[in-house]
């Protein structure tokens, strides 16, 4: 058998399943956000009517922008409260690096629904926070003041990608030559000069990465604003959730995810054009 | 170096970070120990009881069961696709090949409530019915690019001489794959199957959208978090199966590290 008839065989059933349920389902859900009705004779009508009601409905608009405005603070927040750890861990960990780092991604494959969960109780009104902020007087008994607010599912997605963020800042550390930073010691650099000027620049891939590892993924965030996120710390993927599960206007709905999943692959795109992905995978 | 370690203040910060990290996993465990229905403090006191209730919590058993059967099957299933895929693009020259590695990679950056949604209309349009099958299936997709970066790795590390000199000794393509290849690739893919695992075991917005009447543990959770009676079981359960998993991800760390070159050269 010739090499490509080979190489055939070993990609068929990935590719078969890739398509089948990846590529046909975002096509079809295409196909459905031109639909009038979510069920019966309406459904084989096709009209534009829901892309104008979508595009002229400001709500929708400002959600939107509203959680690519939350995901974009929660993504700052978690590299720069992540950029310390890798720093810390590639610098002066030293033999025990890996064993640091597993200890600091573990939590991250425990059960997320439950961590969540935790949060609500640290944030709610009997919570360990609150009652902190009692004792000196910022919130009263009983009224969680963080508890269902933009502000708590900002905390908890934080709290959620750390361990993440970590990951590629770690990985872009590890590959700087350290004779590089020696280099600049011997020139007579001071500590905060060396790293301004060469760890950190080197590092940029590792951080963009980083970024994007958490933006993206957050932008289509429902679980943890429904949550501890209440009314006002509600986002996009709530919408889109709301119009399959309550609302049933599955084409409206269909027509929300399109216009997430155009976003996401811009932003996708982006990043492969900032990153060359070799710069920090094994590929 | 234990001295070291302490003189750098990145160590404490360090240190502070995974304090926060671990903090909510701590809290979960002590409230499966506390003696309340509601999980809030103050603390009630010492009890075993929601330990003790778990053998009678049959539809929470049923969905540790349903994630378990759900996870196992899944994990196999994206082992054995990523690990096909990872062989013909790190072996074979395929057309396509960044056009695949683009759409295969994918699955790793949609959101997973636009997943969710795209598969439910599809499912629905074709007539299939909504099942643990279909949970499944969708946590195979998402797990195929992940098995296929893990073993793809390995195969570009270990040396092709290997599987070109099995093929000289009379061996047939096949053959080699079988018994040099894949035996090779060993420690990746019992990670990559570790890794799967514990991904579709606690995969919620997937089998949120995609599953009817039999629950797995994560949809099962987010239905009882309105009744707040039945919580105290959940939890107990969910601390037990924290801990299982932690060690899980423990062992799957170890392998892993074990499959590295280092390691390789020693057993050549």
């Amino acid at each position: 058998m010739e090499s490509r008839t080979r190489a055939a065989f070993l990609i068929a059933p990935p590719a078969i399943w890739i398509l089948v349920l990846f590529i046909l389902p975002l096509g079809i859900m295409i196909l459905f956000s031109f639909r009038a009705g979510s069920f019966g004779a309406e459904s084989s009508v096709l009209t534009l009517d829901n892309y104008r009601e979508y595009f002229s409905n400001a709500a929708f608009q400002r959600l939107l922008l509203q959680s690519s405005l939350l995901a974009f603070e929660t993504a700052v927040l978690s590299v720069v409260l992540a950029y310390p750890l890798g720093y810390f861990l590639s610098f002066h960990a030293g033999p025990s690096k890996i064993t640091l780092l597993t200890l600091l991604i573990l939590p991250a494959w425990t059960s997320y629904l439950l961590r969540i969960l935790s949060w609500r109780i640290m944030l709610g009104s009997n919570g360990p926070i609150n009652s902190l902020l009692e004792m000196v007087g910022l919130a009263q008994a009983d009224t969680p003041i963080l508890l269902y607010s933009r502000t708590s599912v900002l905390i908890t997605l934080v709290y959620v990608w750390i361990p993440f963020a970590t990951l590629p800042i770690f990985s872009a550390l590890e590959r700087i030559d350290k004779r590089l930073l020696e280099a600049s010691a011997d020139l007579g650099s001071p500590g905060w000069m060396t790293f301004l000027r060469i760890t950190l620049p080197l590092s940029m891939p590792g951080v963009i990465a980083s970024f994007f590892f958490v933006f993206i993924p957050t932008l289509g965030e429902w679980v943890t604003p429904a949550l501890v996120g209440g009314a006002q710390g509600v986002m996009y993927g709530n919408l889109i959730q709301d119009q399959f599960v309550r609302a049933l206007n599955w084409p409206m709905g269909a027509l929300m995810s399109l216009v997430m999943l155009v976003m996401v692959l811009v932003f996708s795109f982006l990043f492969t054009r900032m990153v060359r992905v070799t710069d920090i995978s094994g590929l | 170096m234990r001295i070291r370690l302490l003189n750098s203040p990145g160590f404490y910060y360090f240190a502070l970070m995974v304090l926060f990290l671990y903090l909510p996993i701590f809290l979960l465990v002590v409230f499966a120990f506390n003696d309340s229905v509601i999980m809030s403090f103050p603390l009630k006191g010492f009890t075993l009881k929601w330990f003790q209730a778990l053998p009678q919590a049959g539809k929470l058993l049923e969905s540790v069961r349903n994630s378990l059967v759900v996870g196992l099957f899944s994990a196999l299933g994206a082992t054995v696709m990523g690990t096909l895929a990872a062989i013909a693009i790190t072996r074979h020259r395929i057309p396509g090949r960044d056009f695949f590695l683009a759409v295969g990679m994918m699955p790793l950056v949609i959101p997973y409530v636009v997943l969710g949604v795209a598969l439910l209309i599809l499912f629905h349009n074709i007539g299939i019915p909504l099942s643990l099958w279909t949970v499944g299936a969708s946590h195979i997709l998402v797990n195929i690019p992940y098995v296929m970066l893990i073993v793809a790795a390995r195969l570009s590390e270990f040396d092709q001489n290997l599987e070109e000199a099995s093929m000289d000794l009379g061996a047939s393509y096949w053959g080699t794959l079988l018994r040099v290849t894949l035996p090779i690739s060993a420690p990746a893919l019992i990670a990559a199957f570790l890794a799967c695992f514990t991904t579709s075991f606690d995969e919620f917005t997937l089998a949120f959208f995609l599953t009817s009447t039999d629950n797995t543990l994560p949809v099962y959770l987010y239905s009882q978090l309105r009744f707040v009676g039945r919580l105290p079981v959940v939890v107990a359960l969910s601390a037990l199966i924290m801990v299982v998993s932690i060690l899980l991800l423990v062992i799957s760390e170890w392998l892993r590290r074990y499959g590295q070159p280092k390691s390789y050269k020693r057993i050549v």
